[in-house]
């Protein structure tokens, strides 16, 4: 039988007020590829054919979704459809009356991310003040009675504060804390020596973990996104390429997920093109990598094939060259000795180099690079 | 705590919402990040849980309906319950 995606991703916009260093937004998000936003019609139809193909979960992404004028509607629609909406945002600036707004409309779940356990780090990493906006808003969607996921991309500056974020998340009584860290597409790999954690802050951080889950049980649920650079074997990417998943970008292109864009070798769709069924079924970009017949060894004959899927093709494709190799992550594949150098280069200088910072220029600038 | 003080009314979280998967004819429970696929008794059990109903309420319902009493419905009925409050997704009350 056919897989059917149970996942949507409907990245709103590219346009952030934060310039987070590890976005995982493509590198060129504010060129030409991105730019024409699809319309609040569209979206609307976009919703209607996921949620026939057999979506459920719906998150509402960016870039910044909340700088969409039509995000109620947006929300409206898809309630109404039966669809699970999570709202994903930054909070920046993100008023009570707006929350409530979505609320009336059905949205049913909010995470917020922060980027440090304090104003002064959070703001250095998110490169704009909004600490105070981020605190806020938590404390808004306690009280208008949604459930809340605290979100933190977790990197070399800010490991050591797990223990600070948990105690925050479970101060505002948040659902859950997902504390994921960084992956290493888009800024984050361009940015990866600054970002790239040390084994012992990974290992004091993964203390503090277990620790906090025996302590607080199901009070606050701690989601904790494995660093795939210092792991054995590759994390199963999305439950498996084109199996479950798919990211609808700002301009209507469909990826399988939402860092697979940078595959120079798949060709994707569009959903004003074509509709989103045929897209799932027929497209390029979803077939190439459903199921296990492309699989190289040493992952073809593997047993843990139908765990890991073979693991991430982006990574595959931005490290080791071709998307349709075994992860370089994993400690079997012929690529490993990459992974293994960028994770050594820390220890050998871990004095932390500068970042840059996610932003339109710095976009144009690399974008123009190619 | 006896089984008598225990509190027994079910309730599905706020966060946690039931929903009809019509493209794969089933029902869902649906949450932030998750989902859990429920065969149609597990459907019917949540259908029951309606804050006022204690978990004895909730057999003696589906015991009526299907006219099966014995141990068996309660044993089902208490596992289904705990294995979702292990996931946050059911809280008792009273
Ligand atoms: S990661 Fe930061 S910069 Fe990127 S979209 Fe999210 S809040 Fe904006
Ligand atoms: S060889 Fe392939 S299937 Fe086996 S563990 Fe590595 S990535 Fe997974």
């Amino acid at each position: 039988m056919d897989p059917k995606p149970l996942w949507l991703l409907a990245e709103l916009t590219y346009k952030c007020p934060l310039q987070c260093p590890y976005c995982s937004n493509p590198v060129d998000f504010a060129g030409p590829r991105f730019k024409r936003e699809l319309s609040t019609d569209e979206w609307c139809r976009v919703f209607r054919e996921a949620k026939a193909l057999g979506v459920l979960q719906l998150g509402l992404s960016g870039g910044e979704p909340t700088l969409r004028a039509d995000l109620e509607a947006l929300v409206g629609e898809a309630h109404g459809l039966g669809l699970y909406t999570s709202l994903i945002t930054s909070a920046y600036r993100l008023t009570k009356e707006r929350l409530a707004a979505l609320k009336a409309a059905g949205l049913d779940h909010v995470q917020i991310s922060i980027q440090g356990a304090d104003a002064e780090l959070s703001d250095a990493v998110a490169g704009t003040a909004s600490y105070r906006d981020k605190i806020a808003a938590y404390h808004y969607t306690r009280e208008l009675g949604f459930p809340l996921t605290v979100n933190v991309v977790l990197h070399r500056r800010n490991l050591h504060q797990v223990e600070d974020l948990i105690r925050l998340a479970e101060s505002l009584g948040a659902e859950r804390i997902e504390l994921a860290n960084t992956q290493f597409y888009g800024w984050a790999l361009h940015n990866r020596d600054a970002l790239m954690p040390t084994k012992a802050q990974l290992d004091a951080a993964w203390r503090v973990v277990q620790r906090e889950r025996a302590r607080l049980g199901t009070k606050l649920e701690i989601v904790w996104v494995l660093p795939d650079y210092h792991e054995q074997y590759p994390k199963p990417c999305m439950g498996g390429w084109a199996r479950a998943y798919m990211t609808v970008t700002p301009a209507g292109e469909v990826w399988p997920c939402h860092a697979a864009g940078r595959i120079k070798t798949l060709t994707f769709e569009n959903v004003r093109e074509h509709p989103l069924d045929w897209i799932w079924v027929h497209s390029d970009a979803f077939t190439r990598f459903r199921g296990d017949s492309w699989m190289p060894e040493p992952c073809r004959s593997c047993p843990r094939k139908t765990q890991d899927f073979g693991g991430c093709r982006c990574q595959a494709f931005l490290v080791a060259g071709d998307a349709g190799l075994t992860d370089p992550v994993c400690s079997l594949s012929p690529h490993r000795h990459l992974i293994d150098a960028a994770v050594a280069e820390v220890e050998r200088a871990p004095g932390a180099p500068e970042w840059t910072y996610r932003a339109a220029p710095a976009s144009r600038a690399l974008a123009a690079k190619g | 705590m006896t089984a008598a003080e225990r509190p027994t009314v079910p309730r599905l979280h706020p966060k946690a919402r039931l929903q009809h998967d019509d493209v794969r004819g089933r029902d869902v429970l649906l949450y932030p990040e998750g989902l859990v696929a429920l065969n149609p008794t597990g459907a019917e059990i949540l259908e029951l849980c309606d804050g006022v109903r204690s978990v004895a309420d909730v057999v003696a319902a589906l015991e009526q309906r299907y006219g099966a009493p014995g141990g068996g419905v309660e044993r089902d009925v208490t596992a289904f319950l705990d294995g979702l409050a292990a996931k946050g997704l059911v809280t008792y009350g009273s």
